[in-house]
This record gives structure tokens, C-alpha cells and sequence, in this order.
């Protein structure tokens, strides 16, 4: 208070303005200081701290070997395949996990936005998929698809269809199934979610209007429904892709990366470097590709959406 | 007119079919599970029979609590879920309020830098942190997960913090401070309260997403009694001859009752609170 204070009396009456400002920021710096040291400590500092690293070679397990490597934690990165495989995977997984949940968020908005008996009920039925852990719609698929206790290949055999014997953790596609399953099950509410609020905004005006100049319900969903959604759009794939590209508890829970690394993801091999290897540089080098690319698929959205509107 | 009359009616039946599947597929893996924790180990073993168990027990309950000490991983969820929202509470309040009272002109610039941080990725903490905590000897620390987990919080709670107040007429504090009330005071007993529905939406998030994480509690919690609930889980039921299923369902069970019970109480204002925050990014 009395620190506030002082400037103000010294400078007294003749920079009254000055004084004024001054107090006022002192005053923002308290309220805002908290939650900006917060986030700068435990996201802004990691990254820095991740960029240093990546320049040494730094291994817990090797005490006494420190020392600066320059660039050879990312030539390992690039010759490895350590990082190029897993990023082929992960970016397989992305674009098919976010695509697939698109469609059936956007099928389950047109739904929702619909009144009808029971909608509340619906919509927190939907809801809770998204809000249980991972790790529990991780564990819930995993058991719907055990070959013994599960309830998938059961399921097939009592309609008599093929499958019904599939051991789905032993083979590389059949294990991403359940994990792009599991992943699409507890994510599409989201996106629903947010379409829905896109869907609540557009004015019944826009519709009645195309009705009287005589288009169908499809022609309508094209032309009045799509672009005026097209923000909601953006700012639901934006959210999805990036959680998607950084996919991590669903892959530790249900395959640990198996069979072989078939399902390691960029997030899990970098997971590995720091807690299992204890090789914080190469790990380092690992989460600043990470981050970079974070950020270029960010920004591309941006500018998608900056274009848009 | 009776033939539109039954297309009509085909129409709403073929929509109660589709609403019929949508809700189906998001609850009947909830039945599974809940079944399977209620198999005997024996049924367990023999696979799946049928849609429902041929005899029910509440073995795998007490088998959870009794010898997996169960409730202990649920205690140090809940304490560290509380402490983060508790932290992202009062930081996300002072924030907001800085920014639409005191510096109206740092909001955007603020507002972005939250923003960006919530969409870092959090893999790329782990290591440094591991680090830092390491030194500090934070690790097996209820701390470590309270601060970390606000990266989860604090950006969710702020947006949303804002757009509350920003929302509240600037006379009713204006008042407050004629009748000689400090800023703290004015933002205690004024504001909290009209703010209250935004900062009760803004806490439920925040538990939920801090009882949500796996990756942290992971990597910074080794010692079992340390454990968080979904830590606790996929270390339920190894054994090296079978994967006992009922008791690990069992364990999810528990785990998702609160997260039910939250969405059921505070369903409209989580979906309202969600996409007020997405959409005005």
C-alpha cells in the first residue's frame, strides 16, 4: 500500500496523470501476476528448459556425462526413424480419428439441435463419455473388445459374423481400431458439443428466407447451415487436432505402443526418453519438434480462419 | 393427406431409432463395465456368456477397497483435483477482474497468452518438470500435482472468469467503493456473489479436468501410496495368469460415479460454459 502510495505524494500535484498510471499498473501487476508467473513457470519455462537441454547430452542414469553435444540429440532424431515412424503414425491417427469424429459430432449437433422429447436426458448421455478420465474410456474399451471377458467379439459371434475369435490387441490395424473406437468415443461429444453452440447462433430468419425462395432441407444445410457454422468449425478442429496429434493415455492404457512399437506415438515416445530412458536431451529435442509442430498446426488453422472471416 | 401424415410418422420413428442408437452407444459400455464388477472371478474366467452375469457379487468392491486400499488413490484425486480448482479459483478471480476493471487495455494480449498456453503441449512439460521437482524434492508431492494440473485449469477458468464479469454493470461496484469499501472488498462481497454461477461452472470444470489427468500423476508420483485414482486403475488387477476384469471395472466404476454425478448436477451450465469459451476464441 504505502509503496503504491509514495511516488503519488512525491510527485504530488504536478504529475498528477503520471502518478495515477503508475498506481494502476502496480495495482494490475498484483492481479495479474499470479496466474501469468503460474503459466509462465510450468509451460513457458519447459520449453525453454527443453530447447537447452536439447543441446546436451544428459542422461540420469549417467551421472557425470554432461556435456554440450550441439545438434547430434536432433541428427539422432532425424537418422534414428525414432522420431519420422512415429510421426507417420501419429499423423495417420490424427487425420483419421479427427475426420471420423467430425462426421458423427456434426451428425450428433444436427440431432441435439433438434427439440424433441427427452433432449436433456440425450445431451447429458452424451456428455458423459467426454467427461470421464481417459484412462476409464481407455480401460472401458479394452474390456468391450478382451477376446475373453470383452463384449465385442461375443457380440459377433452371437449375430454369426466374422471376427468373432479376434484376439484385436495382437495386430496392428485391428489394435487401432479400438484405440481410434475408444479415442472417438470419448472425444465426438466434444466436438458435437461446440457445433451445437455453432448450430443455437444461427438466426431462424436464414432459414425461413431460403425456404420461401424454395430450397430443400440439403440445398438449406449447404448454403445457410455450412458457412455460417464455419467458425464453430474451425475452433472445434483446432481443439481436436491438436489433442488428437498429442494422443498419450489412450495408447499407454490400451496398447503400451504394441504389438512391437506399432502403436507408439510421437507423445509416447517422447514419454519413453524422459521417464523410461532418463535421456532428458533427446527427450528435449523430441518435445521442441513437438512444440513446433503444435504450433504450425495452430497456426495454419489461424489463418484459416483469419481468411474466413 | 394420409400419406403425409405416415411419412410423418416414419420420419419421427426413423429419429427416435437413430437418438435410440446414439445414446446406446454412449452408455452401454457404462452396463459393461458395471456388470463385469460385479462377476464372480470364476464367470470372469469362463469369458462372456451372455449380456448379463450369471450371479452377481459385490466381491470385486471389496476386494478393491480391502486389499487394493482403494479409497487412499480416490483421497489424494480428490485432494489434489480440490487444491488445483482451489488455486485456479482465486488466480483465475484476480485475473479476470484485472483485466476488466483495472487494465481493460492488456486483455487481449493476456487473454492470448492463456490461450496459447492451453494449447501447449503437455508431454513437453514432463521432462523439465520431472526435473525441477526432482530437485526440489517435490515428487511423490501432492504440490507438484496441484501446480502442475493448472495448465488444465487456469486458462478454462479465466476465459470463462472474464466473459462473467465483463458481463457485470460497472455501477454496482461503483457503489460499493462510494460507500469506502476497498477493491478487495468490492470484489468479495459484490462481485463473487453475481458472479457466482460462472465461477461455480468455472470450479466443476476444473475438478473434472485435474481428476481427469493420467500423464502427470504418471510421471511424478511413483510410490503407490501417492497414487491418483486413474494411476491406480491401470495398476488394478495384474496378475500373470489373468487380467481380472471385474476388479478393475470395479475401480473404474468408482472412479466415474463423482464425474456422473457432477455432469448430471451442472450439465446445462458445463455445455453452456464450454462453448462460450470455445467460441469466443
Amino acid at each position: 500500500m504505502g509503496a503504491a502510495a509514495s511516488p503519488e505524494a512525491e510527485l504530488g500535484p504536478v504529475r498528477p496523470a503520471a502518478g495515477r498510471a503508475f498506481r494502476r499498473w502496480t495495482m494490475a501487476g498484483a492481479f495479474l501476476a499470479p496466474t501469468i508467473v503460474l503459466l509462465v513457470a510450468i509451460a513457458g519455462f519447459p520449453l525453454a528448459y527443453n530447447l537447452y537441454n536439447s543441446f546436451l547430452h544428459l542422461v540420469l542414469t549417467e551421472p557425470g556425462t554432461e556435456r554440450f553435444v550441439g545438434l547430434a540429440n536432433y541428427r539422432q532424431l532425424v537418422a534414428s526413424g525414432d522420431f519420422l515412424q512415429p510421426f507417420i503414425r501419429t499423423s495417420f491417427f490424427t487425420l483419421v480419428s479427427v475426420a471420423l469424429e467430425f462426421v458423427a459430432g456434426l451428425g450428433l449437433a444436427l440431432i441435439m439441435h433438434r427439440r424433441f422429447w427427452g433432449r436433456g436426458l440425450v445431451r447429458a448421455a452424451v456428455l458423459v463419455p467426454w467427461a470421464v478420465p481417459t484412462v476409464v474410456s481407455g480401460m472401458l474399451w479394452k474390456n468391450m473388445f478382451d477376446p475373453g471377458s470383452g463384449f465385442v467379439d461375443w457380440g459377433l459371434g452371437a449375430l454369426h459374423l466374422p471376427g468373432a475369435t479376434t484376439a484385436w490387441l495382437n495386430g496392428v490395424w485391428t489394435s487401432w481400431t479400438v484405440i481410434l473406437v475408444a479415442d472417438a468415443w470419448k472425444n465426438t461429444p466434444f466436438l458435437a458439443l461446440i457445433l451445437l453452440a455453432g448450430l443455437q447462433v444461427i438466426p431462424d430468419d436464414l432459414y425461413e428466407q431460403a425456404r420461401i425462395d424454395g430450397a430443400g432441407v440439403l440445398r438449406r444445410f449447404r448454403h445457410v447451415t455450412l458457412p455460417m457454422l464455419k467458425p464453430a468449425v474451425l475452433v472445434a478442429l483446432i481443439f481436436r487436432t491438436l489433442s488428437a496429434f498429442l494422443i498419450f493415455d489412450v495408447i499407454y492404457v490400451i496398447t503400451g505402443g504394441g504389438p512391437g512399437s506399432a502403436t507408439e506415438t510421437l507423445s509416447y515416445v517422447n514419454w519413453r526418453a524422459f521417464l523410461v530412458e532418463t535421456n532428458f536431451g533427446y527427450g528435449g529435442a523430441i518435445s521442441v519438434a513437438l512444440t513446433l509442430i503444435a504450433l504450425l498446426i495452430a497456426l495454419v488453422y489461424m489463418r484459416v480462419l483469419r481468411l474466413e472471416t | 393427406m394420409r400419406i403425409s401424415a405416415w411419412r410423418r410418422l416414419l420420419g419421427e420413428g426413423s429419429f427416435s431409432l437413430v437418438v435410440m442408437v446414439v445414446v446406446s452407444i454412449a452408455v452401454f459400455p457404462f452396463y459393461w463395465i458395471l456388470t463385469t464388477s460385479l462377476k464372480t472371478d470364476h464367470e470372469l474366467s469362463l469369458g462372456t456368456h451372455g449380456l448379463w452375469p450369471a450371479a452377481w457379487t459385490l466381491q470385486s468392491y471389496v476386494t478393491l477397497l480391502a486389499q487394493y486400499n482403494f479409497l487412499i488413490p480416490l483421497a489424494n484425486s480428490a485432494l489434489v483435483a480440490a487444491g488445483t480448482t482451489l488455486v485456479s479459483l482465486v488466480a483465475g478471480l484476480l485475473t479476470a477482474y484485472g483485466l476488466v476493471r483495472v487494465v481493460p487495455r492488456a486483455r487481449v494480449a493476456v487473454l492470448g497468452f492463456i490461450l496459447a498456453t492451453a494449447f501447449f503441449p503437455v508431454i513437453a512439460m514432463v521432462g523439465p518438470l520431472f526435473f525441477v521437482y526432482r530437485d526440489l524434492q517435490l515428487l511423490n508431492n501432492y504440490l507438484a500435482l496441484i501446480v502442475t494440473y493448472l495448465i488444465y485449469a487456469l486458462p478454462i477458468t479465466v476465459w470463462m472468469l472474464v466473459s462473467i464479469l465483463g458481463q457485470i454493470p460497472k455501477d454496482m461496484e461503483e457503489a460499493g467503493m462510494v460507500d469506502g469499501a476497498t477493491t478487495f472488498q468490492v470484489l468479495w462481497r459484490i462481485l463473487l456473489p453475481l458472479a457466482l454461477p460462472g465461477v461455480f461452472t468455472a470450479a466443476i470444470l476444473s475438478f473434472i479436468l485435474s481428476w481427469n489427468d493420467f500423464i502427470f500423476a504418471l510421471s511424478f508420483m511413483t510410490d503407490p501410496a501417492r497414487y491418483t485414482a486413474p494411476l491406480a486403475i491401470v495398476n488394478l488387477g495384474q496378475s500373470q495368469y489373468q487380467v481380472f476384469y471385474n476388479i478393475i471395472d470395479a475401480g473404474v466404476v468408482i472412479t466415474t460415479i463423482p464425474i456422473v454425478v457432477l455432469v448430471l448436477i451442472a450439465q446445462r451450465r458445463i455445455i453452456a460454459g464450454l462453448s462460450a469459451g470455445s467460441l469466443k476464441g
